[in-house]
């Protein structure tokens, strides 16, 4: 069996129709950065793609026979990577568009829950393209646009030479409220450097949390701007405790998911394991994606979290540097999360 | 003492087949390969992704990348069959009186042997297609069970449910039963006569190599350390039987299946590239070949029941001779 075979990093392009994605994605193939792609589509759109190796496929979402209903993946994806990897000279990284309309959550758990693809791929971002015109009147009308920018590890507002300063302040207001833990880069015609949307490694445990400086700690930086006047979330708490957390029911209308981000000391391992299993388990369907990095009790090193849905994945990444607060970080961003009943179960697993 | 004439080649075989008594290895590039007075290639599909043995004409039918279904033959004459224009043809089939079946995205043609194309489109994708073995019907896997279709006859087609993606489909030698493989590590299986269903699960892999022993007593899978075997003896078919388990490694998992032609036994091939024979009245076991650079992928026994020509993930094929 040859185990070296290295697998196949795939980048994800999520947003509607007319967001960029098109143009971002030939930017990607045309670029000089001698690399190959292999380029799955859901449908050839207007503006054509050039590239030598581009498959069209039909969206195809299967429900996992299991009884979990957020257990799905996306079949057409299985058989194209299983057909594509059967030829893997072509190319060096696969890139996945799909249609404005789709859910982004099957395609990412593919990459985690079928062993043929999981063997041969490793998924390394969901990139999320945003109309910074046209998102409000998308977030209205649809939950797909704001499922793509939830479930999204970077998000590219483009488009924003068609707004005022005050519109796009408030757009990148309502990203940062649904996903504070996204990277968000401000664009016109999908001008984003390649090395932000490409070989992120968002998923990799060892790196996920690295490159992502706004991730966890958002609310120190966003607090003031993504907070309207009726907002209506603690800002500070009378506890006694000096844990911090933070729950956005936004204040910006139709917007439904909601990220809550939790901060304590070092965690008791018999205690927070069953408890982040109980909760993925219980609030599984409820939670988008869910990043935490964990102070263990008489552990030397960092440990980092992260999920999809009921499918979590941890490790641990490296050692405490000297002078490192130990302390525990962990965001959660879904529908109907119970704050408080999060933040004080986790709580509960810290270390006597 | 069996003997293996290597081939070695580059990239994935799809399917290692005997046509004329020649062995023919289809590559996952299009390139049709095969040990006729030393090596020779013809190129069929750019982009060869599903093949299908057709036994009835000594062919063998390919589908691929590039929208297009080939039929190749001994000797090297490769003819297009059909176009389905841009997206893959991703499953292949052949049928009575020549006629061939292929699947691309939702929809399922008919190619009948006077060149007349009939489609049949599904609401979700066709991902796997079987003949029966009896009369002019094939059936489909698809996502939450299997549409038979009567292709020379108008009239409604007959679903048979089961929820989960369904990705692969067999007929049994009799016609009496249809199997499935499934997304989820299980097979599953309806008896046609009342629609019974049968479920097969325990596979710790999923399941992609089916082989009928001769009659159909017995279907052989991959998807375990073992070949996992069920009985079709009786006329309930598995049904509250055990399988067989052949062949059993502690280290591998069995890829590919391939049954001999007259005896009760099967060839098992492993993802570290060993092939051996299991008998199943015993389960005895022979060493066909040592493991070799890739998973088996495909394997077929010839006429005479001396060799068997086996393909491998990683292109290192070739011929098993188990007289010599």
């Amino acid at each position: 069996m040859s185990d070296a075979q290295t697998q196949i990093p795939v980048t994800v392009l999520t947003g509607y129709l007319g967001a960029g994605k098109t143009t971002l994605l030939n930017r990607i193939l045309s670029e000089n950065h001698g690399k190959r792609y292999a380029v799955i589509v859901n449908e050839f759109g207007e503006i054509g793609i050039d590239n030598d190796l581009i498959v069209e496929s039909d969206e195809e979402i299967y429900e996992m026979n299991n009884g979990c209903v957020c257990c799905t993946v996306r079949g057409d994806l299985i058989r194209v990577v299983e057909g594509l990897m059967r030829r893997p000279g072509r190319f060096d990284a696969i890139v996945v568009e799909t249609t404005g309309l789709a859910d982004p959550v099957p395609v990412a758990q593919t990459f985690f829950m079928d062993d043929d693809v999981r063997t041969k791929t490793k998924l390394d971002a969901v990139v999320a393209l945003v109309d910074a015109k046209h998102l409000p009147l998308r977030l209205k009308d649809s939950k797909e646009a704001e499922d793509q920018i939830a479930f999204a590890d970077v998000v590219v507002l483009n488009k924003t030479d068609l707004v005022t300063p005050e519109e796009l302040e408030k757009v990148e207001a309502t990203i940062r409220a649904i996903n504070p833990a996204a990277k968000i880069h401000r664009t016109q015609r999908s001008g984003v450097a390649l090395n932000e949307v490409l070989d992120r490694g968002a998923f990799d445990l060892s790196r996920a949390l690295e490159n992502d400086p706004h991730f966890l700690d958002a609310h120190d930086h966003d607090h003031d701007h993504e907070c309207g006047p009726d907002c209506d979330h603690d800002h500070h708490h009378h506890d006694g405790h000096d844990h911090h957390h933070h729950h956005h029911a936004s204040d910006i209308h139709d917007v439904t998911v909601k990220s809550v981000s939790l901060r304590g000391g070092e965690m008791d391992p018999k205690k927070f394991f069953p408890w982040i299993e109980k909760v993925t388990q219980m609030e599984g369907p409820n939670i988008l994606r869910l990043k935490g990095i964990i102070a263990l009790k008489g552990d030397e090193d960092r440990y980092v979290l992260q999920g999809v849905h009921m499918i979590l994945e941890g490790d641990h990444q490296r050692p405490w540097k000297d002078g490192e607060k130990h302390e525990s970080r962990l965001v959660f961003i879904g529908r109907d999360l119970d704050a408080d009943r999060l933040r004080k179960s986790f709580e509960a697993c810290q270390a006597a | 003492m069996p003997t293996v004439a290597p081939l070695d080649l580059e990239g994935h075989c799809v399917a290692a087949v005997f046509l004329n008594d020649v062995p023919h290895f289809a590559l996952a590039d299009g390139a049709i390969h095969r040990l006729d007075n030393g090596q020779k290639t013809v190129q069929a599909n750019d982009g060869l992704l599903a093949a299908f043995h057709d036994a009835a004409n000594d062919r063998l039918i390919t589908g691929g990348e590039d929208g297009k279904v080939f039929a190749v033959k001994a000797g090297g004459e490769v003819s297009e069959l059909a176009s389905a224009g841009k997206k893959w043809v991703t499953s292949v089939a052949a049928g009575p009186q020549g006629a061939i079946a292929y699947a691309s995205g939702k929809t399922a043609f008919v190619r009948f042997a006077d060149g007349k194309i009939k489609e049949f489109t599904h609401p979700r994708s066709v991902e796997g297609l079987a003949f029966s073995p009896k009369g002019m019907r094939f059936g489909v896997a698809r996502y939450n069970g299997a549409t038979l279709h009567f292709p020379a006859a108008e009239g409604k087609p007959v679903e048979l449910e089961w929820a989960g993606a369904h990705t692969g489909i067999t007929f049994s030698p009799d016609g009496a039963f249809l199997i499935t493989t499934m997304q989820e590590n299980a097979l599953h299986g309806w008896k046609l006569a009342d629609g019974k269903h049968m479920r097969m699960s325990g596979y710790p892999g999923k399941v992609k190599s089916l082989s009928w022993s001769v009659k159909g007593k017995w279907l052989a899978s991959s998807g375990a350390p073992a070949a996992i075997v069920w009985p079709f003896t009786s006329k309930d078919g598995p049904m509250g039987k055990a399988p067989l388990e052949l062949g059993t490694r502690g280290n591998t998992m069995v890829t590919c299946v391939a049954c001999h032609p007259s005896q009760d036994v099967t060839a098992i091939g492993y993802e570290d590239g060993m092939v051996i024979a299991a008998r199943f009245a015993d389960a005895k076991e022979v060493l066909l070949r040592r493991p070799g650079k890739g998973a088996i992928t495909s394997m077929m026994w010839d006429k005479e029941e001396r060799r068997i020509v086996f393909g491998s993930s990683a292109g290192d094929c070739g011929v098993i001779d188990i007289t010599a």
